[in-house]
């Protein structure tokens, strides 16, 4: 058993530098390290969204970005729509850059979508499950490269931050805050969530199905919530690229960044949501060394990546904490 | 093959309507069948033994009565009620609880996790975001309580799958006693158990069988037969006998068919 | 008519092309329960080799002789450095696995090859056209490309049921243990398939060499096909990933050609063709989405 100490004095030394950070790039006079730093948390949050129905629920889902996405582009086409001042397509309504308006619809929208395309995939498993998944983040890759209306290919650039009363979301300090306080907030209610009841049904879900059935679950339902909750988190993420970048592409929901995120949970430890944090800590900065000293890093990646899955299941959270989990 | 019916006995007298009530299930794989036209009633109150050779469907009979597999044909009636259809999760609300025969426990949880898991279930749903699990007092009174009467107590922090054999046997029954079920079915609890182990669990179930009734599929014929009020012999997926275990011990057919001669 | 024709063929052209891939990954996932992303980098080792080859000595067949043994090859020692562990390892491990040999793969040929895609021509006995009725015209290279295909699936037909490595790979799949006491070298026979099913990911690369551009990452877009053809076919079986790869290959050609002709019937010229472009790229999920929902194991499902 891993020693709760432990892991409660990591979580806090970790909360404490990201909480001085700004400071920090400001004394080392590298502010870009502030925005690095908003990306690794955004990323966090996604990975982290994916844990939860990974790591506790155990669905292996290749689909994640899919929901990324569609978290940053609700962002970006009310934006869009609200510069134009004109109306949402197919709903009618108008366009908003207020944050307190689009980051709860673009959470909504993904977790919504995350239930239509969960209802379907969760009807089969195994093998068939991740296939599936990847499938339908493929099919809401094409409709997005398809939508001229909103870039097709190219994308669709957003002309100014969402707008939070009473904050400069347009100054990179600020922003980095608001992600911070984003992502521990989420973090915190999925704790409170996998050690719920609700919580308990799942992780049973993922120890034995069959188990549970003849105990009196109807699981498919509560995988299907579980599913929808990381949707939502995942469309929150999305939201927040959005703004980081200010700008959208199909490239969010590509498949390949479905498997970016499955790589940050494996690499940060699943099934403890605090490492799937420190897992997009770590690709991301490895990304960012590697690239310094060669254009093609990845070929150094990929293997990296297949001693990780041989050698170090763990993840960083797991060699953080010590013990004997597993 | 005819089917002997033995209708003498204490429970003719004393029960009216069977709890379970299953005609003319039929089951097949490709070529294989493996419920033949089974018929069979469990009465309120009695602890009633499934027993056949190695491969005369007893496992798959239990799996359609749970709602694990669907029957190809049949009719199966639990509390007056048609269940043919209803699925396993259903069924278990309905106070259906079963073990398995390949013991099936949550091994990354603790010992009274898995007994609050089960207990849980009958609570109502699960649909609660909030507040711990674990400390919920209403649950864990009851794993405890339940784990308590096991003998399992002192091992309830311990991680399920790192008890002994034995243990898990038991660990799989308090989980089925935890959803407060009517009808217990118990599929070859002995199985893999050592003598100590064999004796300790025929105890318990004795003790179980003053308050629930039971369905008792085993292989130990001393446990059938120490155990049970009546015993259906099943062969080749066909109930060929029902009666007390006096009655089937002397049934011919029964004796042909697999107790061999002796 | 003739337009639909030629896109008949044009569908079938797609689902031979992708039973050829389809062929060797659901062997593997049936018998070494192993999921492989890895697969659509055989693909593209397939189509660089050939488009190499073809280019430095002029001639398609040998082009065509060098990229299969090629990727055959590369799969061969895939499966033995990397894949042979991930056999017994869930599926989240091979999955991210294979997700870094791709990543490596695709890294690797640029840097062997540049980032500029090569082009393939199409060889010249096959550079005209062939009347497949009177008065309608077709490619004589896709045409082979279908025969060729066709021509494949009919030896692994053979293969399969008729030969003895075939009797002794549906031994491996149905039961392991049960063949290695039979004598099989299960290692040596897994090593082979994954080989053979590598070998034929690479044929198809070769021959879609000169219809697509052969670059880095011309695998997955593939690959995620052909998954698709896995799913609707059922995982596992041959006969499943045919029927599935023509399905996919039609639905997809037909309703890129005519999905937008159609909806102009009942929607203004300028959002139909948007509509339609948008429903037919996602034809072949909402087909699989419906396969499933009908049946959760797909048309032909293995056993077990």
């Amino acid at each position: 058993m891993v020693s709760a100490t432990r892991e409660r004095r990591i979580l806090w030394v970790t909360l404490l530098l990201l909480t001085t950070l700004p400071g920090f790039a400001q004394l080392l006079g590298e502010p870009y390290l502030v925005s690095l730093f908003s990306r690794i948390l955004i990323y966090g949050l996604a990975a982290a969204s994916l844990d939860l129905m990974l790591g506790y629920g155990g669905m292996v889902s290749f689909g994640h970005a899919a929901f990324f996405g569609i978290g940053a582009y609700v962002v970006a086409i009310l934006a869009f729509h609200s510069a134009e001042g004109s109306a949402v397509p197919l709903l009618g309504l108008a366009g908003t850059e207020s944050a307190l308006l689009a980051w709860p619809a673009a959470a909504l929208a993904a977790g919504l979508a995350a239930a239509l395309i969960g209802a379907v995939c969760l009807r089969t498993g195994g093998i068939q499950f991740i296939m599936i998944t990847l499938a339908f983040a493929q099919m809401l890759f094409y409709l997005f490269v398809s939508l001229s209306a909103y870039g097709g290919e190219d994308g669709l650039s957003m002309w100014d931050r969402s707008r939070l009363a009473g904050l400069d979301l347009g100054d990179d300090t600020v922003f980095y805050y608001v992600c911070l306080t984003l992502l521990v907030a989420f973090l915190v209610l999925a704790r409170r969530l996998v050690n719920a009841r609700f919580g308990m049904v799942i992780q049973g879900a993922r120890q034995n199905e069959a188990r549970m059935q003849a105990l009196g679950f109807p699981i498919y339902r509560y995988k299907l919530v579980c599913f929808a909750l990381a949707g939502t988190g995942a469309g929150l993420a999305g939201a927040l690229i959005a703004n980081q970048t200010e700008f959208v592409s199909p490239g969010l929901m590509h498949w390949t960044r479905s498997g970016q995120i499955l790589v940050m949970v494996i690499l940060g430890g699943m099934g403890t949501l605090f490492g799937p944090v420190l897992g997009a800590a770590a690709l991301l900065l490895m990304e960012e060394v590697l690239s310094m000293y060669t254009e093609y890093w990845m070929v150094y990646l990929g293997p990296m990546l297949i001693l990780v899955v041989l050698f170090a299941r763990r993840g960083v959270y797991g060699w953080l904490v010590g013990g004997d989990r597993d | 093959m005819p089917v002997a019916v033995y209708t003498d006995g204490w429970w003719a007298a004393t029960v009216t309507e069977p709890l379970l009530k299953v005609e003319g299930l039929n089951k097949r794989f490709g070529a294989v069948v493996a419920s033949r036209n089974l018929s069979l009633d469990i009465l309120q109150g009695e602890t009633h033994a499934l027993i056949g050779p190695n491969g005369a469907g007893k496992s798959t009979a239990l799996a359609q009565l749970a709602g694990a597999l669907r029957p190809d044909a049949g009719r199966i009636e639990f509390a007056g009620r048609d269940i043919t259809v209803l699925p396993g999760h259903r069924r278990a609300r309905l106070g259906l609880a079963r073990s398995f025969q390949v013991t099936s426990i949550f091994d990354a949880f603790s010992v009274e996790d898995n007994v609050a898991l089960a207990a849980q279930a009958h609570d109502g749903h699960s649909f609660r975001f909030w507040l711990p699990a674990r400390r919920d007092r209403r649950l864990r009174r009851q794993a405890r309580s339940l784990l308590a009467r096991l003998g399992l107590l002192p091992q309830a922090e311990v991680c399920a799958g790192t008890l002994a054999h034995g243990e898990k046997r038991q660990l799989e029954v308090a989980m089925a006693l935890a959803g407060r079920p009517r009808l217990l079915m118990l599929d070859e609890p002995m199985a893999g158990m050592g003598s100590g182990g064999t004796l300790r669990m025929t105890r318990l179930i004795r003790e179980l069988k003053r308050e629930v009734t039971i369905l008792l599929v085993e292989h130990d014929m001393d446990a059938v037969f120490a155990l049970a009020d009546r015993v259906s012999v099943l062969v080749y997926g066909e109930c060929i006998a029902t009666g007390t275990p006096e009655q089937i011990r002397r049934d011919p057919l029964v004796r042909r068919a697999y107790l061999g001669q002796g | 008519m003739l337009l639909f024709l030629e896109q008949v063929l044009n569908g079938l052209q797609l689902g031979v092309t992708l039973f050829l891939m389809s062929a060797g990954l659901t062997l593997v996932f049936g018998i070494m329960n192993l999921i492989n992303l890895a697969h659509g980098s055989f693909y593209m080792i397939g189509a660089y080799v050939g488009a190499t080859v073809t280019a430095r000595s002029g001639s398609f067949l040998l082009g065509v002789l060098a990229a299969l043994p090629a990727a055959g090859l590369v799969g061969m020692v895939v499966e033995i450095l990397v894949l042979r562990r991930l056999y017994d390892r869930e599926h989240l491990d091979q999955v991210l696995a294979t997700f870094g040999l791709i990543l490596f793969f695709n890294e690797l040929t640029r840097i062997l090859w540049g980032r500029q895609p090569l082009f393939m021509d199409v060889p010249d006995l096959l550079s005209g056209t062939v009347d497949i009725i009177p008065g309608a015209p077709y490619p004589a290279y896709r045409l082979a490309v279908i025969c060729v295909g066709i021509a494949v699936a009919a030896f692994l037909y053979v293969l399969i049921t008729r030969s003895r490595i075939g009797m002794q790979i549906r031994a491996g799949a149905s039961n392991r243990e049960m063949a290695g006491a039979l004598g099989v070298n299960i290692r040596l026979l897994y090593t082979l398939v994954f080989g053979l099913g590598a070998l034929l990911a690479g044929l198809a690369g070769v021959m879609a060499g000169p219809i697509l551009a052969v670059e880095a990452g011309m695998g997955e877009s593939i690959l995620i096909l052909t998954f698709v053809v896995i799913v609707v076919g059922g995982i596992g079986s041959v006969r499943g990933a045919l029927v599935g790869a023509l399905l996919i290959g039609m639905v997809d050609t037909l309703g890129r050609a005519f999905l937008p002709g159609v909806l102009r019937l009942v929607l203004p010229a300028s959002e139909a063709d948007g509509v339609g472009a948008s429903l037919a790229a996602m034809s072949i999920y909402i087909f699989m989405a419906a396969v499933l929902a009908w049946r959760p194991r797909g048309l032909f499902p293995a056993h077990g």
